[in-house]
Order: C-alpha cells, then sequence, then structure tokens
C-alpha cells in the first residue's frame, strides 16, 4: 500500500523537475563525459578536424545515448546480470545501425566523412559507461534525460574543439554547410584577405590544427581551464 | 610481403592509438603502471589476433552478397561483430582467470572493458573499408595489436616518471596524460617516412 503511494505521489512530479534539471545540466560541465568521465575520447579526437562532422556525431552519439538509456532502464529489471553485456551491446548496435543507414540515406559525403567512426558509437564509452552507471539503476525517464544531457556535455566539447582546428587549421567555419563562412585566408572572399590586407600578410594556416593530434592538446588545454575555474574537479593524487 | 607490410604499418606507421586515436578509454585510463599495462596490451594483442581473421570469414562468407544466404547482409555486421568481441573477450577472461589469477585481478574491470575498446571493433571495420584478404586481416590484427601494446606501455611508463614532477595542479593526472599522448603522437608521425616496401626487399 505504502509504495503504491509513493508511486503516486512521484507522478505528480512535474516533467522537469530540479533533479531533472541537473541531470540535464550536469555533464555539461561539472560531471562532463569526455573531460571528467574520460568517456568517449577515440570519436572526439578523430572527427574534430571540421564543424559539420562534429555536430553530426554529436546528434548521433545524443540519439544513441539516450534511446539506450531509455531502453535499457525499462529492461533493466529483465535483464539476468550475466548477459547484460551483451544485451546492452545488442540494444546499442540495433540503434547504432539505425542511425548508420540514415546518415548513409540523407547525408552520403558526411558518411563517407566519418567513416568507421560511426559504427564505432557502438564501443563510445560514453553509451557503455552511462548505461552502466546510470541507467541499470533509474526510471526510463530520468535516464533517458541522463542520456541527452551527456550527449550534450559530449557535443559541447566535440564542438569546441572542432570550431578552434576548423578555424586556425583551414581558415573556415561551417565549411560544407549553407552558412560555411570563410574567415581568414588569401581568398577573396574571405573575412580577412590575407592577400590585400597588409596586416594579415604574414598570416598561414596551422597545418598540426589538420592533424587529429591537435585535439589532444586543445582538450588538454580545455581540461586545464576547466579545472582552473572550478578547483574541485583537481586530481588530488 | 604484403603481409609483413602492413604488419609494419599497422604497428608503427599508422598506429591504432597515436594516429586513429582508437582504444583511448582505457589507454588513458590503465596507463598509470607499466606492470598492468603490459597486461592488457598483451589481452588486446591476443583478442585483435583472433576476433579480426574471425570477423573476416563471416563478413566474406555469411554477410556479403556472395556468401552463404546469397543476400546482401552486411547491415548486420555491426551486431555480428560486436558479439564475436564479446564472446572472445569472454574467452580470454575465462583463460586468463585459469592461468594467471595475480593478472586477472590486477587487471580487474578493464579485461571485460576490452570488449568496448574502439580498437577491436575498430580494427575490424578498418578491415572491410580497406578489403583486406585472409592473411593481410591476420597480419593487421597482429600488428595493429602491438602498436597498441607499445603504446600503452610506452605512456604508462613516462606517467609512472611524471608523477615525481611538478605539473601544474589543474593538469595533473588526466590533462598531462593528454599532452603526452599527443606528443608521442607527433613523435610516431616521424615515422610516417618509412617506406614498408623496403622491409619486404
Amino acid at each position: 500500500m505504502a509504495d503504491t503511494a509513493v508511486k503516486e505521489v512521484k507522478k505528480r512530479e512535474p516533467l522537469l523537475g530540479k533533479k531533472e534539471r541537473k541531470l540535464l545540466l550536469d555533464p555539461l560541465n561539472d560531471n562532463n563525459p569526455i573531460t571528467v568521465q574520460v568517456l568517449g575520447i577515440c570519436s572526439a579526437l578523430a572527427v574534430t578536424s571540421m564543424v559539420l562532422p562534429s555536430v553530426v556525431m554529436a546528434v548521433a552519439v545524443t540519439f544513441v545515448t539516450a534511446f539506450s538509456n531509455l531502453f535499457v532502464s525499462l529492461l533493466r529489471r529483465r535483464i539476468p546480470k550475466q548477459v547484460r553485456m551483451i544485451a546492452q551491446l545488442v540494444i546499442i548496435a540495433f540503434l547504432v545501425t539505425v542511425v548508420e543507414l540514415l546518415l548513409k540515406a540523407y547525408n552520403y559525403p558526411v558518411y563517407k566523412q566519418l567513416s568507421v567512426y560511426i559504427g564505432l558509437i557502438i564501443t563510445n564509452c560514453i553509451v557503455m559507461g552511462r548505461l552502466e552507471a546510470f541507467a541499470m539503476a533509474n526510471k526510463p525517464w530520468q535516464s533517458f534525460l541522463d542520456g541527452i544531457g551527456n550527449g550534450l556535455g559530449y557535443g559541447a566539447i566535440l564542438i569546441t574543439v572542432a570550431v578552434v582546428r576548423e578555424l586556425f587549421g583551414k581558415g573556415s567555419l561551417f565549411a560544407g554547410t549553407p552558412i560555411a563562412l570563410n574567415i581568414i585566408g588569401p581568398n577573396a572572399d574571405y573575412w580577412i584577405d590575407t592577400s590585400s590586407n597588409p596586416w594579415f600578410s604574414w598570416y598561414v594556416n596551422n597545418n598540426l590544427m589538420v592533424l587529429p593530434i591537435a585535439a589532444m592538446f586543445i582538450i588538454a588545454i580545455l581540461i586545464w581551464i576547466q579545472r582552473t575555474v572550478n578547483p574541485k574537479l583537481v586530481d588530488a593524487s | 610481403m604484403e603481409a609483413i607490410n602492413i604488419f609494419i604499418k599497422s604497428a608503427f606507421i599508422e598506429n591504432m592509438v597515436l594516429a586513429y586515436f582508437l582504444g583511448m578509454c582505457s589507454f588513458l585510463a590503465v596507463s598509470k603502471s607499466v606492470k598492468t599495462a603490459f597486461g592488457l596490451g598483451l589481452a588486446v594483442i591476443f583478442v585483435l589476433g583472433i576476433t579480426m581473421p574471425i570477423n573476416w570469414v563471416i563478413n566474406e562468407y555469411l554477410l556479403s552478397e556472395t556468401g552463404l544466404f546469397g543476400m546482401d547482409l552486411t547491415f548486420l555486421r555491426f551486431i555480428l561483430f560486436i558479439a564475436v568481441i564479446a564472446s572472445m573477450v569472454q574467452l580470454v577472461e575465462m583463460v586468463v582467470e585459469k592461468f594467471s589469477p595475480a593478472l586477472y585481478t590486477s587487471l580487474g574491470i578493464f579485461l571485460p572493458l576490452i570488449t568496448v575498446n574502439c580498437a577491436i571493433l575498430g580494427g575490424s571495420l578498418f578491415m572491410i573499408s580497406r578489403e583486406y584478404n585472409f592473411v593481410e586481416s591476420v597480419a593487421f590484427g597482429l600488428g595493429g595489436g602491438f602498436g597498441w601494446f607499445l603504446a600503452i606501455v610506452l605512456l604508462a611508463a613516462i606517467r609512472e616518471k611524471i608523477r615525481y614532477s611538478d605539473v601544474p595542479a589543474p593538469l595533473r593526472g588526466l590533462g598531462i596524460a593528454f599532452i603526452l599522448t599527443g606528443l608521442m603522437g607527433i613523435a610516431f608521425m616521424s615515422l610516417m617516412g618509412i617506406d614498408p616496401a623496403a622491409f619486404a626487399k
């Protein structure tokens, strides 16, 4: 009897209460999947040379994390402990296959550019990590929000890194989209035209930024900034 | 000969970790001591070396249009590959537990996590997209695994030393590990000048 009463009270809670808002916003800073939980770094490094693929990747990961969290949370009482890895992987692999086929059908150039990294969302540690740490022990709606929040936190880092890398590596932003901006370089339609502007004639694009290695340094700098602003995250050991 | 080229290329020139950044999560998490890094590296070589040919056979004889079912089933690739990898990891776990309980306890949670090590699935997907044949896929698996092993042992050795250095507090731990990996990546880039064909002559 008491149990059902508690359940009824909980049902009347607003859809986006304080706890839910925390689930959504925590991963953006205090519990960021990349800079704090160290999850999902492979793709963060490999796809961020331009903004467009990073946005696609962020959306794909958010979708997969949110829905795999939702499904696993719905099934959490039915999955036996011993086979939970396989069960989770099948759910994730199904969702990733859906994403892959959609992307292949609607945006083939980006699909080509992301190549194996779409398939690697399956082994993206964010998805597995959140399933193990959250969805196996929480209600579906909260798990869904947790998935969205972690996807957003992942996307925020991805897009920040991509903006820096594309701007300094290629001199453009959002290349390949209708709102492509040419910021700096020798072409006539650039905002800062290095061939005619005497103040910027020395400027050349930084080729290191095109390489995935650049992402390592940018993420390290982001970690440095984040932990300086937010000292409670500093690694004590 | 082509196989030797691929081994050298995947181990040094196109290193899984330092050129494609696959398996980064466990690479950063387990590289705190050389001993555990060594054990995990060996396990990765083993799992990569086994799953790669198995997945090649599955892709060639079950999923492709010329295969057993006579239709294009490649959309099932992800699910089947990850199932093979998960079961192989389970096998490795049982073998390690039986023959080396010490290594088993020191690897702890990271052994089952090889399943979600991007390097394993990534290796299989690269093998498909590069259209390797059977022998080449074995060489790619062993070479990729060896490259991963080399990278994690090197990083663990550096991190053991850097613990005694005066790193700025916000960079300690994770931050400095990122920078070190980046520097190692640059160092490995210098190997790109090597012509693997020269070894085969």
